[in-house]
């Protein structure tokens, strides 16, 4: 069985990783950003998409450095602004399926404005966000999703702002597809994210990630171990969380999919826009 | 391209030449934000790419609006975007990502009075060095200047073709008298255009090395969906598009990127000149101030004085020879422009022992040829 397992990883490896990329990445060693690469290499996999029609886009931050190592079409932009590039690659060429992956400061508070607009536009997008609740790469400073009371860089006697939610706020700004899974559920984040690559329209994952060497190190949590168990006990699933009073949820957060309904895509209604045009050209 | 040639007559605002120069070049992508005096760009595209199987899509924000293009343009549209001076202003870092990742895209700024929101409905020509060095780090930037609906027109297809051939954004600047003035201009029949398109790599796949150096430094660009993966990146990179600190590669790619333009510079340096063959001084004007310009030295002729006039087209890179020659032929030469002196001081640097002379209103007024004619009897 292990055997088969690696065998499995070696595959998945040789096939999606960069061959010519020298090898180690930038990232700290146990950071959740590695499981969640792991994680869209198999929903990628297991959805059977050719490469060549696969776009990953990124910010800035940790997890702006992730498309680098995948052998897709990919692109590292500026700070808060992949998903304004995704648009234009999406639109210019609508057969590619465009996938973005995000931080939690790079997609809400940077590029916050990008994010709910394109959830409005409902563009068939994938919206990949790493929630590890701190700026990472810069040193610790406190992000939109960093909790109340908690310590930073920059909150160091005590945060004094509410954090959002993201994937509510995903939801509220009209994504097709909500979903939300932690680096702890694994195999529950792989079918989370196929299923959001899958889904016409608008695709928000927000995924509950680690950061012990910037979050964890300043909030009793030092190491990827403690963090992964305070996921495994703070999550709770969309269906039980239905049942249960709103004191019980405090601190807690909801895994699984929070929305998935059918609306027409940006693209295909503008293909409509495009035979209105020329039938009224046509008509003069 | 010859004006005069058979075509369609119309009567056309400035800004809706430009829209039908970006067709005519093969534009295909407009992403932008409503901004005075630019917005007739954005609802002209909103009308016309449709019709003809592009894309219109209006953005959050000018951030988004530059973003947009640039990804387009990477798989493989011809993109515009247009604005004004604070929508410039924001445009500035995604700019700098189009420099360094040598994306070619059309960006208009349809300069007003400012800074900040200034004077909306106002001409100015305060953006010169803005649209020079207005993103951070040492980049080169194609800039040229219109003055005419026809120069909105042609420019605009010059514009996209230096972008394709040389993997460079350019910048056109307007000003609101150009993109709001109505002229008659003939369209020329569509098969009489250049159309330049971006060079596609011809090796296999796991042979292209997008950054590669060639003897023109321009590398082949394939488009995201070509069969090419490749990685682009805001960060310095090497020939494979990767990050890199080396710096060896650090310093070939960014002298590569100055070459590139170096290489093309006469190609890319565009100027009009009228009577300075035997002219004494002269004016070097560029934009609607060189419409004015072109008047009073006409009235100077009259009065017998041997004015000519240089009227700059591109201002960058600033087309230093053709300067250099009128400053050497003349013994006077004055620069009007809408803002305190910007390219004044261009003219300055390649100075070699003319007077020069400066004309500068900051009003929101059209400098007037009879400003620029009474300067002229004074020289």
């Amino acid at each position: 069985m292990e055997e088969k397992m690696m065998a499995e990883s070696a595959r998945l490896r040789h096939e999606y990783l960069r061959h010519d990329k020298k090898f180690p990445h930038v990232w700290c060693p146990g950071c959740g950003i590695g499981i969640v690469l792991g994680s869209l290499i198999r929903a990628i996999d297991s959805l059977g998409l050719d490469k060549d029609e696969l776009v990953l886009a990124s910010g800035i931050g940790c997890s702006g450095r992730l498309p680098v190592y995948v052998d897709f079409n990919t692109i590292h932009t500026t700070h808060g602004r992949a998903l304004t590039f995704a648009t234009g690659i999406k639109l210019a060429n609508p057969s590619l399926t465009v996938m973005t992956v995000m931080g939690d400061g790079d997609a809400t508070a940077i590029g916050g404005n990008h994010f709910i607009h394109a959830a409005r536009r409902n563009l068939n997008l994938t919206a990949i966000i790493i929630n590890n609740q701190i700026y990472g790469m810069t040193g610790g400073q406190y992000s939109p999703t960093t909790p109340y009371g908690s310590n930073s860089a920059t909150s160091v006697y005590g945060h004094i702002e509410h954090a959002f939610s993201i994937a509510e706020l995903a939801v509220t700004a009209g994504a097709s597809y909500v979903a939300r899974g932690t680096v702890y559920h694994v195999p529950a984040l792989d079918k989370l994210i196929a299923r959001g690559i899958e889904k016409e329209g608008f695709s928000v994952i927000e995924i509950m990630s680690n950061c012990h060497t910037q979050y964890g190190r300043r909030n009793k949590m030092p190491d990827p171990v403690t963090m992964m168990k305070w996921f495994r006990d703070q999550a709770v699933s969309v269906s039980r969380a239905a049942k249960m009073e709103a004191a019980e949820l405090e601190g807690k957060f909801t895994i699984g999919i929070l929305a998935d309904r059918d609306k027409p895509s940006y693209t295909s209604e503008y293909q409509h826009i495009r035979e209105q045009a020329l039938h009224q050209e046509k008509k003069k | 391209m010859d004006s005069k040639q058979s075509g369609t007559i119309s009567l056309l605002q400035g800004n809706e030449a430009i829209v039908k120069g970006a067709l005519a070049a093969g534009c295909r992508f407009f992403a932008g934000y409503p901004i005075t005096p630019a917005s007739e760009i954005a609802e002209l595209m909103s009308i016309n790419l449709p019709k003809v199987g592009g894309t219109f899509i209006q953005m959050e924000d000018e951030i988004a609006g530059i973003g947009a293009i640039i990804g387009a343009s990477l798989a493989g549209v011809k993109s515009l975007t247009a604005t004004s001076g604070p929508g410039f202003s924001l445009m500035q870092e995604n700019l700098g990502f189009a420099c360094i990742t040598e994306t070619p895209c059309v960006i208009v700024n349809v300069m007003r009075g400012g800074p900040s929101t200034g004077l909306p409905t106002s001409p100015g020509q305060g953006d010169v060095m803005q649209a020079r060095w207005g993103t951070h780090g040492i980049h080169p930037i194609v800039v040229l200047s219109v003055s005419s609906v026809l120069d909105s027109f042609e420019i605009t297809i010059h514009a996209f073709n230096i972008s394709e051939k040389y993997r460079i954004p350019v910048i056109i600047l307007s000003d609101e008298v150009v993109a709001h003035t109505r002229e008659s201009i003939t369209i020329p029949d569509q098969t009489g255009f250049e159309e330049v398109n971006r060079i596609k790599p011809s090796v296999p796949p796991e042979w292209y090395h997008p950054y590669e150096d060639n003897s023109r430094g321009v590398p082949p660009m394939a488009s995201f969906g070509d069969g090419y993966r490749h990685h682009v990146t805001g960060l310095v990179h090497d020939v494979h598009g990767y990050p890199t600190q080396r710096v060896d590669e650090i310093d070939a790619f960014q002298r590569r990127q100055f070459r590139k333009i170096t290489n093309g510079f006469y190609e890319i340096q565009m100027t009009k000149s009228t009577m300075l063959d035997d002219a004494e001084i002269a004016v070097i004007a560029y934009g609607s101030v060189s419409r004015s310009a072109l008047r009073a030295i006409k009235m100077a002729r009259e009065r017998g004085i041997k004015a000519g006039l240089l009227h700059l087209i591109t201002l960058f890179p600033f087309p230093r020879q053709t300067a250099e020659q009128v400053l050497r032929q003349c013994r006077a030469v004055l620069v009007p422009e809408m803002n305190l002196g910007q390219i004044s001081r261009e003219v300055k640097r390649v100075n070699l022992s003319s007077k020069i002379e400066k004309i500068n209103r900051i009003d929101g007024q059209l400098i007037t040829p009879e400003e620029i004619f009474k300067k002229l009897l004074e020289m």
